[in-house]
């Protein structure tokens, strides 16, 4: 079955696999926002995941090890942004820019050199017998396990911030750190955990970028996916199922504009490469729209000093 | 242990001294991180801060100083006004694309005609580019409330495509024999953005950069608006008792910011860079940002950032061409001195106070 040279069923299997990088890193930026800090980095902790996760794959030979690897790369430059703005107490919007340019620096000036290099493949999960039935094999079962991990920690975050102590004690941080430190939460500290959580999310998105969906090396090839993230947790309200149905949908236009440009469909290749972009407005626009706060934690961006 | 405390009001030391603060410790990181890449550091510090201006080739490099200087405080002053009123115009890249793309539009539509007026009406609407691109932002921050932040950053890949579909279609060379690319403006004497007096490499957008700093300057702290602007940062609900209102001056703001990254584009195409191409656009959008929070979101402390940022660039051109240094070292280099210039800065607000024995 197609429709104008599109396949519905091989559709829907691309999109869930070039959402990854994103709903991963609009993941890990849920929890940070949930904590009350606004990470404008996770771009530059993307791109660091990216190149982190494709030269310990290549060095390793394992893709596995690459995702750890990209993770903990992400990781590490979150802990800039986290030392920065809890200790130092320094603009969270600032500090979170300078950690996308620092990032696309640091990316490009490591990854010279892996360049025309093929990473390891990651393999789909299942066996061939499950992929190859019609329709349900290829969305259901024909995936690498990148992608059934980012399906289940949706599931995970979305548990551990509603029913567990965890997850209301990042609630607690994030709503009013006042409270919370009267509390006796050590709020600072609570934030350098999400922030450094939010890093490896934002990390093991990148190296998904690199190891399996380009997959190769190059400059800047997290390409924006970092800021879409950003905007879909607004788009989410700060929910996890809901930035998970987010990136599906900018996955889909995002693969759709890519099969509309193969197939010729007679527009422009430029007006479709800027569709992702402008239906990203478009969303924004309608989920703010006629809602003062529209869900957002209310210490969202706010350092917190104690005084006391 | 360390304990940080609150001074009861900042400190005027401090304010001053930071970003000298942040340019040392930056000095010596980067220093290690030449080394560590196998670098003589001592000689890639003195190439990339000394030799452009009193080195052997220092005669032609003083005057690429403020060739780079000029975009760079141009668009930084703006984006600075918006910062100080906690409104945060990201795309600045975006909007000096467009602005390069109006203004060259409107000169290549009526070339070859030569008449005095064409340049000034390309510098309008290269500002009435950028402006019409951070109104998108703007409008949808005061009309729907939506993050002007995510939107403007969106509409510089926007913009990125629209520049790709420009030096290829509409606006490309029909003399080019096929290459991408526009008309160069090099050979259109009536659009051209003429060095006025080269040896200090002062072009029209040179000009217009120190005499928007000394406006702005005078905007900020003599001027109304000014106050609104800093009282609306400082402290948003104070501002709304007093009668400010803020849609007002998000798009005031923005409107600001995006019409003089939309000059400073056209002054780069029609100068510098001589044509509308797929990349003639280097990142000063996002590097201002650097600039507008190194001279402390100050219009004159902006220009001695410009100065310093584009020394960075013309030292760091020097040392990859003479010593092999990567162009990529010298954006970590500009990244690292943001983060220094952060992190330095917690000690205009606040002090570090020795705990004595264990408090609670």
């Amino acid at each position: 079955m197609d429709l104008g040279g599109i396949n519905p069923v091989v559709l829907i299997a691309t999109l869930m696999a070039s959402a990854v990088p994103i709903l991963l890193a609009a993941l890990g930026e849920t929890v940070v926002e949930r904590a009350g800090v606004l990470n404008l980095g996770v771009e530059g902790m993307m791109v660091i995941g990216a190149l982190g996760g494709f030269v310990v794959a290549v060095q390793t030979g394992s893709p596995v090890l690459g995702f750890i690897g990209g993770a903990v790369a992400g990781a590490a430059l979150s802990l800039i942004f986290a030392l920065l703005t809890q200790a130092f107490l320094a603009n969270q919007v600032a500090t979170g820019l300078a950690l996308t340019l620092f990032g696309l620096g640091v990316s490009s000036l490591g990854g010279q050199g892996y360049n025309g290099i093929k990473p390891p493949p990651t393999g789909q999960l299942l066996p061939d017998a499950l992929a190859d039935l019609p329709v349900v094999g290829p969305i259901v079962f024909g995936h690498d396990w990148v992608v059934y991990f980012s399906i289940a920690m949706t599931a995970v975050l979305w548990w551990v911030l509603k029913s567990t102590r965890i997850g209301l004690i990042i609630r607690a941080v994030g709503e009013s750190h006042e409270a919370a430190h009267a509390l006796g939460y050590k709020v600072n500290r609570i934030r350098l955990g999400c922030i450094a959580f939010g890093g490896a999310m934002a990390g093991m998105g990148g190296a998904y970028v690199s190891l399996a969906r380009v997959p190769q090396w190059v400059d800047g090839i997290t390409a924006g996916a970092g800021w879409i993230a950003l905007a879909i947790v607004v788009f989410a309200s700060w929910k996890p199922w809901r930035v998970l149905i987010g990136a599906y949908l900018f996955g889909g236009i995002t693969v759709l504009q890519l099969n509309l440009q193969v197939a010729g469909s007679g527009i422009p290749v430029e007006y479709l490469s800027m569709a992702p972009y402008l239906i990203t407005i478009l969303v924004l626009v309608i989920m703010s729209a006629g809602r003062k706060a529209n869900g957002a934690p209310a210490a969202l961006g706010q350092n917190f000093h104690a005084s006391r | 242990m360390l304990r940080l405390e609150k001074r009861p009001t900042p400190s005027r030391f401090w304010l001053y001294a930071t970003p000298p603060a942040a340019v040392i410790l930056t000095m010596i990181a980067g220093g290690t991180l030449f080394a560590a890449m196998g670098k003589a550091p001592l000689e890639v510090i003195r190439t990339i801060f000394w030799d452009p201006i009193f080195g052997e080739f220092a005669f032609y490099l003083r005057g690429q100083l403020l060739v780079k200087a000029g975009p760079l405080i141009l668009i930084a002053i703006g984006l600075a006004l918006g910062f100080r009123a906690g409104i945060w115009n990201i795309g600045a890249e975006g909007q000096y694309i467009m602005g390069a793309i109006f203004g060259a539009s409107v000169g290549l539509a009526v070339f070859p005609t030569e008449s005095r007026w064409i340049f000034s009406v390309m510098v309008v609407s290269g500002a009435f580019g950028g402006w019409v691109w951070a109104m998108i932002p703007a409008i949808l921050k005061t009309r729907f409330n939506t993050n002007e932040i995510l939107v403007s950053l969106m509409l510089v890949y926007v913009a990125e495509t629209i520049l790709a579909k420009a030096s290829t279609g509409f606006l490309k060379n029909p003399e080019g024999m096929g290459f991408p690319g526009s008309r160069n403006f090099s050979s259109y004497p009536a659009a051209r953005n003429d060095f006025i007096y080269e040896p200090l490499g002062l072009h029209w957008g040179g000009v217009a950069a120190l005499v928007t700093a000394v406006l702005a300057f005078i905007l900020l702290t003599r001027h109304q608006v000014g106050f609104q602007i800093r009282l609306a940062g400082q402290a948003p609900r104070a501002a709304r008792f007093h009668g400010i209102n803020p849609a007002r001056l998000v798009v005031l703001c923005m409107g600001i910011s995006g019409a003089l990254a939309g000059m400073a584009g056209l002054f780069e195409v029609t100068g510098p860079a001589g044509q509308i191409s797929i990349d003639f656009n280097t990142g000063y959008g996002f590097t201002a940002i650097i600039v507008a929070f190194l001279g402390r979101l100050n219009p004159l402390g902006i220009v001695l950032a410009g100065f310093l940022m584009a020394l960075t660039y013309v030292g760091g051109e020097m040392a990859s061409t003479n010593l092999g240094l990567p162009d990529a070292a010298i954006q970590v280099f500009q990244g690292m001195l943001l983060f220094f210039l952060l992190a330095v800065d917690v000690l205009t607000n606040y002090r570090f106070r020795l705990a004595v024995g264990a408090r609670a």
